[in-house]
C-alpha cells in the first residue's frame, strides 16, 4: 500500500538550486510567508513558545497544590495587581486553570500537530509543491498569534473578582456571563473566535490540498496514514468549529447586548451552552489526537521496517472515530440533569469509540510483530504513546458509564484521564513526530543520548504526575480547587514531585535542540533507512525551498 | 442574588423569632455543635440557637434532643493516601461501586496489562538484533475481525450492568421519600425541607479553628449540615441561584449540577448513620473550593428530634397527602415526580434578580 517511494524521482539540491530556489529576504520570508515549510516552522516555534508558558502555568499550579493551604497565589496575584488580596489570589487560581487549558489546546497541541507537522509534511507526503492556498495559510498562522496575544492580554484586565478570566477553558454560562464582569472574558472569547477562524481556514486548506494536489498515482488509498489523519481532522475542524463560534458569539451577546440565550430568567438555558460547547469540544479531543495517531503509524512502520499492518482498517478506523466523535458529546455533561434515555444513549455511543481505537492499538502492535525493531528516540515515544494512550483510553471506558461517572465526574479521575490521552497521548506523539522529522526539517541530527534521556525522564515524570490523580479522583477530590482537605495531601504531593521530574526531562529536550544546531551532524536525506518509505525522505534534508517542481509518479 | 439571601435570612428568622430572645441560653447546650460557635454568620447562628429552644418547648420528655454527630475517620470522607473510592453508604452507591470495582476495574486492568505484555513481547522478540529480517505481512483478515469483534463483545458485557445501573439510579422516587430542596449559592449551600416545614437555612464552611474545635476535617466541615434519616429514601431537588454549582457526596455516589432555572432531581438512601462529606463539583467562581457539603444520617427517631429542633414537623412527610403538607416557606416547590423531572424547568428563578 504505502510503498510509494518506488518510482518517485529524486529531487535533490542539484535540481532545486536553479531558478526556483532564491529564498526571499528575512522579513518577507518569515512575516509574509507563503511557503508551507516556513509556515510550519513558524507554527512549531510558536507552539514551543506557547507550550513553555502553558507548562510554566501547570508548574505554578502543581507548586501551589504540593501542600494543603494557599502558599503562593497571593504573591503571584500581586505580580499582576499589587493591591491583590485573598479574593484576587483565589481568582488568580481560576485564571491559571483557564489559561493553561486554552493555551495547551489552542496554542500548543493544535498549532504544533496540525499547523506545524500538518503544514510541513502533508504536501511533502502527497508529492505537492505547496499547500493549495499559500496566502490563506499565512493568514491562518497570524490569526493564531493574534488570538494568543488576546488570551495572554486578558490576564491583565479585570475579569470580575480579579484580573483575568476565571471561567475555566469551557467558559460555562452563567459564570462566563453574569458571573464575570469586565473585559477579560470578552478578550478570551475573541481569542477563541480568532483561533477558531484560523483553524477553519487551515482545515479548508488541508482538505483542498489533499483532495486536489496529490501527485499522479497517489490515490486516497495510497496516502500515508499521517495524511489520512490530517484529512479526517480537517473535517472535524470544519464541522465543529462553527458550532463553537455560534456558542461563544451568543455568550458575547449575552454579556454585552442583553440577550438571554443562556439565562433562564429570560427564557434561555445555561445547559444549551454546554450542549453547543461540547458538540465542538468532543470532536476537539480527536482533533488533537488523530494527527498523533497518524504520526505514530509512520514512526512505528519506519522503525519496524515493515508497512503498517491493516492499512485500510487503520484509515477507516480514524474515519469512524471522527464520525462517532460527533455523537457522543453529552458524556461531558452527565451530571447536568438529563433524562435516563439520553444518558443511556450517550453511555452506549461513547463506549463504541473504544472499538476503532482498539483496532488502532492492535494494528500498531501487529505492525511491529515480525518486524525488525530499532529503538531510536521517535520509536521510544511511539511505544510510550501506545501504552499510555491505552491507559487513558480504558479509564475513558470507565467514565463512559453514565452511572459510574456520577461519582467521578469533575474529579481528579477525569483530570488524570484526559492528561493520559493528551499529555501522555497527544504530547508523546508530538515528541515522536518532532524527533522523527527534526533531521528532515533542520538538516541536523539531534543527540540520541539526550533524546533518550528526555524520553525516559519525561515518561517517569508524567506517570508520577498523573497516575496518583486517579486515586485522588476516586477518593473524591474535585477539579479546579486551589486548596484541599488534608486527607488529599499525600497524592497531591507525589503528583507535584512528578511535575518536577517531568520538568527536568524537558531540559534535555531544549538542550537537544541547542545541541543539534551547535554540534549536530548533518542529516542525510533519509537518516532512518529502508523503513522510511514516504515521499519526504526522497528529498534532501532540509528539503529545497520549493520541492516537486516535477511531480513524482507513484506506482 | 442579594435579594434571595435576604429572603433566606428572613425565612430563617421567621422560624427562630422566639429563639432570638433566648439565643444566649441554649447556645451552651450542644457543646460540640459547630453552629453554636458565635463566629458564624448571624443568620444560621440564630436559627440554630433557636432550635433547641423550640425543641424543648414542643417535644415531650423522652425524645432525644439533637446533638451534631462526630464524623468517623475513613467514613464519608477521604483518607490520606487512599487509593479506592470512599466506602459507599447508600444503596445505589454500593451497586455502582460493584460495577466499577468488580467489573470495570478488572477489565481495564486486564486490557492494559495485555497491551503492555504484547508491547514488551514485540520489543524483546522482534528487536533488530533478534530479528534482522522483517516479515512483509501487512494484513490478516481473520485477526482483524477478531480484534474488532472481541472488544465489541467486552463492551456489550459491560453495557448490560451499566445500563441497569442507570435505570436503577433513575427509578422514580418512592411516595414516602423525604424531599430536601438544595440551592447552590456563591459560595454556600441552602437546604429546605418543604414537607416538614423547615425553611431554607444556609450551610457554610467552617474556618480552620472552628473545624478543629468541632473535631471535624477542615475544608469539609460546615456549620449547618443537611440531616436525613437512615433507611429512608431522600429525594433532592437541586437548583442554582446564581451560577452552576454541583451537589456531590462521594460516599453516596451522587452528583447533580445545581443549574439556575432548572430543578434537577436525584435520590439516595443512606444505609448507615454517620456524617458524609462532599464538595461543590462545578467551577462556580472564586470560592468554588470553599463550599463543602455535609450530610448527617440519623436513625429515624433522632432525625425527628432534629426536625423538631429546627421547628419543623417530622410527621409532615408521613401524612397521607404530602402535597397538602406544610407549605414551603421559601420559593415554590416543584410538585412533579416524573421519571425525568430533570428536564422540567422550574419556577425557581423567581429567586434570581
Amino acid at each position: 500500500m504505502t510503498d510509494i517511494a518506488a518510482t518517485a524521482p529524486v529531487h535533490g539540491h542539484d535540481h532545486a538550486h536553479d531558478e526556483h530556489d532564491h529564498v526571499p529576504g528575512f522579513f518577507t520570508r518569515w512575516f509574509l510567508s507563503t511557503n508551507h515549510k516556513d509556515i510550519g516552522t513558524l507554527y512549531l516555534i510558536f507552539a514551543i513558545f506557547a507550550g513553555i508558558i502553558g507548562g510554566v502555568m501547570s508548574g505554578m499550579m502543581r507548586l501551589e497544590l504540593a501542600e494543603p493551604g494557599i502558599q503562593y497565589l497571593h504573591g503571584w496575584a500581586q505580580f499582576f495587581d499589587p493591591a491583590a488580596g485573598d479574593t484576587q489570589a483565589k481568582h488568580f487560581w481560576n485564571v491559571l486553570i483557564t489559561a493553561h487549558g486554552l493555551i495547551m489546546i489552542f496554542f500548543m497541541v493544535m498549532p504544533a500537530i496540525i499547523g506545524g507537522f500538518g503544514n510541513w509534511f502533508v504536501p511533502l507526503m502527497i508529492g505537492a509543491p505547496d499547500m493549495a492556498f499559500p496566502r490563506m495559510n499565512n493568514v491562518s498562522y497570524w490569526l493564531t498569534t493574534v488570538a494568543f496575544v488576546l488570551l495572554v492580554g486578558s490576564m491583565f484586565v479585570p475579569g470580575g473578582s480579579g484580573l483575568g478570566a476565571g471561567t475555566g477553558w469551557t467558559l460555562y454560562a452563567p459564570l462566563s456571563t453574569s458571573g464575570s464582569v469586565g473585559p477579560a472574558v470578552d478578550m478570551v472569547i475573541f481569542s477563541v473566535h480568532l483561533a477558531g477562524a484560523a483553524s477553519i481556514l487551515g482545515a479548508i486548506n488541508f482538505i483542498t490540498t489533499i483532495f486536489n494536489m496529490r501527485a499522479p498515482g497517489m490515490t486516497l488509498h495510497k496516502m500515508p496514514l499521517f495524511v489520512w489523519s490530517v484529512l479526517v481532522t480537517a473535517f472535524l475542524l470544519l464541522l465543529s468549529l462553527p458550532v463553537l463560534a455560534a456558542a461563544i458569539t451568543m455568550l458575547l451577546t449575552d454579556r454585552n447586548f442583553g440577550t438571554t440565550f443562556y439565562d433562564a430568567t429570560g427564557g434561555g438555558d445555561p445547559v444549551l451552552y454546554q450542549h453547543l460547547f461540547w458538540f465542538f469540544g468532543h470532536p476537539e479531543v480527536y482533533i488533537m489526537v488523530l494527527p498523533g495517531f497518524g504520526i505514530i503509524s509512520q514512526v512505528i512502520s519506519t522503525f519496524s521496517r515493515k508497512p503498517v499492518f491493516g492499512y485500510l482498517g487503520m484509515a477507516y478506523a480514524m474515519v469512524a472515530i471522527g464520525v462517532v466523535g460527533f455523537i457522543v458529546w453529552a458524556h461531558h455533561m452527565f451530571t447536568v440533569g438529563m433524562s435516563v434515555n439520553l444518558k443511556m444513549y450517550f453511555t452506549a455511543a461513547t463506549m463504541v469509540i473504544a472499538v476503532p481505537t482498539g483496532i488502532k492499538i492492535f494494528s500498531w502492535i501487529a505492525t511491529m510483530w515480525g518486524g525488525s525493531l530499532s529503538f531510536k528516540t521517535p520509536m521510544l515515544w511511539a511505544l510510550g504513546f501506545i501504552f499510555m494512550f491505552t491507559v487513558g483510553g480504558v479509564t475513558g471506558v470507565v467514565l463512559a458509564n453514565g452511572g459510574v461517572d456520577t461519582n467521578l465526574h469533575d474529579t481528579y479521575y477525569v483530570v488524570a484521564h484526559f492528561h493520559y490521552v493528551l499529555s501522555l497521548g497527544a504530547v508523546f506523539s508530538l515528541f515522536a513526530g518532532f524527533y522523527y522529522w527534526f533531521p528532515k526539517m533542520s538538516g541536523r541530527m539531534y543527540s540520541e543520548v539526550l533524546g533518550q534521556l528526555h524520553f525516559w525522564i519525561f515518561f517517569i515524570g508524567v506517570n508520577v504526575l498523573f497516575f496518583p490523580q486517579h486515586f485522588l479522583g476516586q477518593q473524591g477530590m474535585p477539579r479546579r480547587y486551589p486548596d484541599y482537605a488534608e486527607a488529599f495531601t499525600y497524592w497531591h504531593h507525589i503528583s507535584s514531585i512528578g511535575y518536577a521530574i517531568m520538568a527536568v526531562g524537558m531540559l534535555f529536550f531544549f538542550a537537544n535542540i541547542v545541541y543539534a544546531y551547535v554540534a549536530g551532524k548533518k542529516a542525510a536525506a533519509n537518516p532512518w533507512g529502508e523503513g522510511a518509505t514516504t515521499l519526504e525522505w526522497t528529498l534532501s534534508s532540509p528539503p529545497p525551498f520549493h520541492q516537486f517542481n516535477e511531480l513524482p509518479r507513484i506506482a | 442574588m442579594k435579594s434571595l439571601k435576604t429572603l433566606v435570612i428572613a425565612a430563617a428568622l421567621s422560624f427562630g423569632t422566639m429563639g432570638v430572645v433566648q439565643a444566649q441560653a441554649p447556645a451552651a447546650a450542644p457543646v460540640e455543635a459547630p453552629a453554636a460557635t458565635p463566629v458564624a454568620t448571624p443568620a444560621p447562628a440564630v436559627t440554630d440557637a433557636a432550635a433547641p429552644a423550640t425543641d424543648a418547648a414542643a417535644v415531650p420528655a423522652g425524645d432525644a434532643t439533637y446533638v451534631p454527630m462526630k464524623p468517623v475517620p475513613g467514613v464519608g470522607q477521604p483518607v490520606d493516601g487512599g487509593l479506592n473510592f470512599q466506602p459507599q453508604a447508600s444503596v445505589l452507591g454500593q451497586k455502582a461501586y460493584g460495577l466499577s470495582h468488580h467489573i470495570l476495574l478488572p477489565v481495564i486492568t486486564a486490557i492494559s496489562l495485555l497491551v503492555l505484555g504484547l508491547l514488551l513481547w514485540v520489543v524483546v522478540r522482534y528487536r533488530a538484533s533478534a530479528n534482522p529480517e522483517p516479515s512483509k505481512t501487512s494484513h490478516n483478515t481473520i485477526i482483524e475481525v477478531i480484534w474488532t469483534a472481541v472488544p465489541v463483545l467486552i463492551l456489550a458485557v459491560i453495557a448490560v450492568p451499566s445500563i441497569r445501573l442507570l435505570a436503577a439510579q433513575y427509578e422514580p422516587p418512592k411516595k414516602d421519600a423525604l424531599t430536601v430542596k438544595v440551592t447552590g449559592y456563591q459560595w454556600y449551600w441552602g437546604y429546605a425541607y418543604p414537607d416538614q416545614g423547615i425553611g431554607e437555612y444556609v450551610s457554610k464552611m467552617l474556618t480552620p479553628e472552628q473545624a478543629t474545635a468541632a473535631g471535624e476535617p477542615y475544608h469539609l466541615a460546615v456549620d449547618n449540615r443537611m440531616v436525613v434519616p437512615v433507611g429512608q429514601q431522600v429525594k433532592l431537588i437541586i437548583t442554582g441561584a446564581d451560577v452552576i454549582h454541583s451537589f456531590a457526596v462521594p460516599s453516596f455516589w451522587i452528583k447533580m449540577d445545581a443549574v439556575p432555572g432548572r430543578a434537577n432531581e436525584t435520590t439516595f438512601t443512606v444505609t448507615k448513620p454517620g456524617v458524609y462529606y462532599g464538595q461543590c463539583s462545578e467551577l462556580c467562581g472564586v470560592d468554588h473550593g470553599y463550599m463543602p457539603i455535609a450530610v448527617e444520617a440519623l436513625p429515624m427517631d433522632k432525625w425527628k428530634a432534629w426536625v423538631r429542633s429546627r421547628g419543623g414537623n417530622p410527621d409532615g412527610a408521613e401524612a397521607a397527602a404530602p402535597a397538602a403538607a406544610a407549605p414551603a416557606p421559601t420559593g415554590p416547590v416543584p410538585a412533579t415526580t416524573e421519571a425525568a423531572p430533570a428536564a422540567v424547568p422550574a419556577a425557581v428563578p423567581a429567586a434570581k434578580n
